[in-house]
């Protein structure tokens, strides 16, 4: 017999399952089916594509992909981790100020922040030009495209993680334990190597984990800048475009086995022992630097990074304010107005991929939400048997590239089946909130899941025991107690599905084009001020995004991130 | 107002058994305490009285109700929990209205309600607090009152001073008692501390090992052991192996083998415990029982030693006495002055009152 509480943990988990199970396990596996299929005809051909000697560009997009990620994993830590322990151990003027402005680089979105580098650096960006024309060259000294764009993009978006880990676990360190190795007479260069290194190391592994995983999946920076470059996220787009679905699908497999073999040991990785510390209360320990050579250069420095880390930001802001077919042959912009801007509120064409984008986000979001909770509840407070399994299958949209995500999509949806209520997704608007929820649902669920840890079960047995029924102390108890980090998550998810590019790029109709479907065709249209209002659009979101959160819910957004 | 009768009831989670056919009556109105070191298994009989866990086998009835499966919010048990599980984002009225509210009271009874009882816990200038914002002793009495102000059936306390200090949690203790009586509840009080439950308790339940060992009043607790885990975990005593020589006319004889003598000792049931004939046996005398001297000392049971040392602490003084190398007894007096006490390295004389001892079998494991 089940007694009560069993049958409220199954009532709770049935739609959890069912819903993982339709949307994320099912179209995966209709992916890995396809790919052994040629023309209706059950065959290996396409792997056989893929890694024989026919098809050399495939093999070759896959050895791309790794090696493009390795070296991002490497140039990411270069940056974030000297840069996090310079902010978090020396006090010095700016301090504060500069390592708020570390994180900036997750304010932009991918495909505004990689338009922003294009016009920055790329052949006739800004800064080239400007010092062509200072230093009177013939032509510009240096440009950004293909493997440097890709590389220096990854770079600029991806050290945070770098740093935002170094830093936490820099401030969550016992400074007695240097202390203790300095008093055994360790000189500096030894207490670094021998103490604090080793105890930075777990957050670091995790981190490099995290880019590589990142930098494998990443579409933005290649579809803009790669050029004649292959890499495997790319290639599936390319293989879907010239419709030829089940080379594509294999394609997929391939890197969603990266990419899950990656989940795995991460996870496995993370649930280690690791040697973090239970001693409680401990002030981040700051040198102040007196030398005042030292001291200068530590701020020139600060300044410095502030510069290339807000540029991007600053030219969207400026580029936005060119009006359409001003400039065009000139080296700079001649005219500035708020004409991009106005025409967003007076011109519908160009307000419908704004509305179109808010709509589906919210749709999305009011999704992840509900289905979040109650997933992540399930996940932290109730026993059942396969939790395990449960929880790998929540992970899944967020190992898997997006790209991925939607070629499963696609292949799952473009014929009627009962997760879709009998009818075709494909080509409907209904196929875009669908895919940003499935991306954004892991999001929500781990920063629930954050909160939930926190909370005793104790305060819901108190509930219980003063009368009240499991749903009741569920509405009045626990989600009043966990709203906070439940909204800051879902937020971010919102700011993060309004400019989602791969999967709108792979599932967008005209009906629905999203504001990253439109500054692509902006762009192509050489319309750059409008590309790059829409930019400012999302930038301004998350900022108001990031200030809610940290304001009013006490949360920092960019925790959820990593 | 119920009684709760937990009749052969086991817990067993996965292959450890928490609590082992477990036998008890509390009833109506009574102050009851469940008394165990740690792990024996009291909170899990409270969280099966509330109904967080269902006994694997066995009964639980509140009067003649039977609640083995009840769920917890159909209890009208009041529990305070050792961490308080106070809401969060609640006021101080917010919290302990949350009872009421749950039951459909209206706003005006609610309000009159709230106000009643946290004037009796003494919290009514906190009423809009937020919880967060009280002390540890002012939470622990909204807690309190919280718990209080549904009229439970059964209050339940788990530890509930553990996280208090010395001197708040005497005051808490007379205000705990206080309430109890002024509401006539019938309540469970869990603690290891042994001060804790014989000054507060009606009665007491000694557990070990998922076992209950003895349920009784403080005063039999105390004076009249069942074995000797219960005399040793209650109080201080002097313990001794011993085996039964002799049972003449009111008073039975016993050989110590540590001793290397025999114990006289007087043939009533406050001195000779149950025990049958295969049951190992131990003589247990307190210390304040124990008298210790300089001077020779006459009667039975008296054995020569030497003083090995002489701790003072304020009220008692105690005095260790080195009877062979294998044996120290502590006898405890009240403190007369330092004239009194004992030099270290002394000859001195024990007497172990034949009317002190009490002879009681080995608590089987
Ligand atoms: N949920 C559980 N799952 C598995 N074992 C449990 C669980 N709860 C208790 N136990 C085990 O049951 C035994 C009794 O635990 P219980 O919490 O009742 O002890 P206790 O007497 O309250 O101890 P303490 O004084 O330390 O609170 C212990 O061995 C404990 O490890
Ligand atoms: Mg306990």
């Amino acid at each position: 017999m089940l007694n009560a509480e069993k049958r409220k943990t199954l009532l709770l988990l049935i739609p959890v399952i069912l819903i993982l199970i339709g949307y994320v396990l099912y179209p995966t596996l209709r992916t890995a089916y396809e790919s052994f299929f040629q023309n209706g005809v059950p065959t290996l051909q396409n792997y056989e594509d893929f890694f024989g000697s026919k098809a050399k560009a495939n093999l070759q997009a896959l050895w791309n992909s790794v090696w493009i990620s390795l070296l991002s994993v490497l140039f990411s830590a270069l940056i974030g981790v000297p840069l996090a322990y310079i902010f978090n151990r020396y006090e010095f003027p700016g301090r504060r100020f500069f390592s708020n402005i570390a994180i900036m680089p997750i304010v932009l979105p991918s495909l505004v922040g990689v338009m922003a580098f294009m016009f920055l650096y790329g052949e006739a960006g800004l800064i080239p030009n400007a010092i062509k024309d200072l230093l009177n060259l013939s032509e510009v000294p240096f440009k950004i495209g293909g493997i440097s764009g890709i590389l220096i993009v990854h770079a600029y978006t991806m050290y945070p993680y770098f740093y935002m880990t170094t830093a936490s676990a820099l401030s969550n360190l016992d400074p007695s334990l240097e202390e203790a190795a300095s008093n055994l007479g360790a000189n500096r260069f030894k207490v670094f190597w021998q103490v604090t290194f080793p105890l930075l190391t777990p957050g670091l592994v995790a981190a490099s984990l995290l880019v590589f995983m990142v930098s494998m999946a990443s579409f933005s920076a290649p579809f803009l800048l790669a050029g004649g470059f292959r890499v495997l996220s790319l290639q599936i787009y390319f293989s879907k475009i010239n419709g030829d679905l089940e080379m594509a699908a294999t394609q997929s497999v391939i890197l969603s086995i990266v990419s899950i073999t990656f989940l795995l040991f991460m996870r496995w990785y993370q649930g280690r022992k690791d040697y973090r510390m239970a001693s409680k209360g401990i002030g981040a320990h700051r040198s102040e630097v007196s030398n005042p050579l030292l001291k200068w250069t530590m701020v020139t420095l600060g300044v410095i990074a502030m510069i290339v880390l807000l540029l991007p930001h600053a030219t969207l802001l400026i580029l936005s304010l060119v009006p359409e077919g001003t400039w065009t042959w000139q080296t700079y912009p001649t005219a500035f107005n708020l004409e991009n801007y106005t025409m967003l509120f007076d011109t519908p064409y160009i307000w419908e991929p704004v509305r179109n984008s808010l709509i589906m986000a919210f749709i999305a979001c009011l999704g992840v939400f509900v289905f979040g909770i109650f997933t992540s509840y399930a996940l932290v407070k109730r026993k059942f048997v396969g939790k395990n399994l449960l929880d790998i299958l929540v992970m899944i949209p967020w190992a898997l590239p997006a790209t991925v995500v939607g070629m499963n999509l696609i292949l799952a949806f473009n014929s009627p089946n009962p997760f879709s209520f009998g009818q075709i997704l494909v080509g409907t608007f209904w196929i875009l909130p669908l895919a940003y929820f499935i991306r954004f649902l892991p999001l929500v669920v781990r920063s629930t899941n954050a909160v939930l840890e926190q909370l005793d079960d104790s305060i819901e047995e108190a509930a219980q025991n003063l009368g009240a029924k499991w749903f009741y102390t569920f509405r009045k108890v626990v989600i009043p107690i966990i709203l906070p980090g439940v909204l800051s998550g879902t937020l971010l998810a919102f700011v993060q599905a309004v400019g989602e590019f791969p999967t709108s790029v792979l599932l967008y109709t005209i009906g629905n084009r999203p504001i990253s479907i439109e500054i692509m065709n902006q762009l192509r249209m050489f319309n750059i001020g409008q590309a790059a209002a829409y930019g400012m659009i999302q930038v301004a979101l998350i900022a108001v995004v990031m200030f809610i959160s940290s304001r009013f819910l006490g949360v920092k957004a960019e925790k959820s991130l990593g | 107002m119920s009684t709760v009768h937990l009749s052969a009831i086991t817990k067993q989670f996965g292959k450890v058994t928490a609590v082992e056919d477990l036998d008890l009556l509390i009833k109506e109105g009574e102050f009851f305490t469940f008394l165990g070191p740690s792990g024996c298994g009291k909170t899990t009989t409270l969280r099966m009285v509330a109904g967080f866990y269902y006994p694997t086998k066995g009964v639980v009835k509140f009067n003649d109700r039977d609640m083995t499966t009840v769920p917890p919010e159909k209890r009208n048990t009041g529990m305070v929990f050792q961490n308080y599980a106070l809401f969060p984002h609640m006021t101080v009225f917010e919290n302990v209205a949350f009872g009421l509210k749950v039951r459909k009271m209206s706003k005006e009874e609610t309000k009159k309600r709230v106000e009643d009882v946290l004037r009796k816990v003494r919290l009514d200038q906190y009423v809009d607090r937020q919880v967060s914002q009280l002390s540890g002793g002012q939470q622990q009495r909204v807690a309190l009152a919280r718990a209080l102000v549904i009229e439970p059936d059964i209050l339940l306390l788990d530890e509930p001073l553990s996280n208090l200090d010395a001197r708040l949690r005497d005051e808490m203790r007379a205000e705990i008692l206080r309430l109890q009586k002024e509401y006539q509840i019938t309540t469970i009080y869990v603690t290891h501390d042994q001060v804790e439950a014989l000054t507060m308790s009606d009665r007491i339940a000694v557990f070990n090992f998922g076992k209950c060992q003895q349920v009784g009043t403080p005063t039999e607790i105390y004076n009249e052991p069942v074995n000797d885990f219960v005399a040793e975990f209650i109080g201080e005593t002097n313990l001794l192996t011993v085996k039964e020589v002799h049972a003449g006319e009111g008073r039975r004889t016993y050989h110590a083998d540590k001793l290397n003598g025999e114990l006289a000792v007087k043939d009533t049931s406050l001195n000779i415990g149950g025990y049958t004939e295969n049951d190992e046996l131990c003589m247990s005398v307190r210390p304040e029982a124990v008298e210790v001297s300089d001077q020779p000392l006459t009667g039975a049971n008296v054995f020569p030693g030497k003083v090995k040392m002489v701790q003072f602490t304020g009220a008692a003084v105690h005095t260790y006495v080195e009877m062979n190398d294998h044996l120290t007894l502590v006898g405890t007096a009240l403190n007369q002055g330092p004239s009194t006490y004992l030099k270290e390295g002394a000859d001195v004389h024990v007497r172990l009152p034949e009317d002190q001892i009490r002879i009681v079998p080995k608590a089987g494991v």
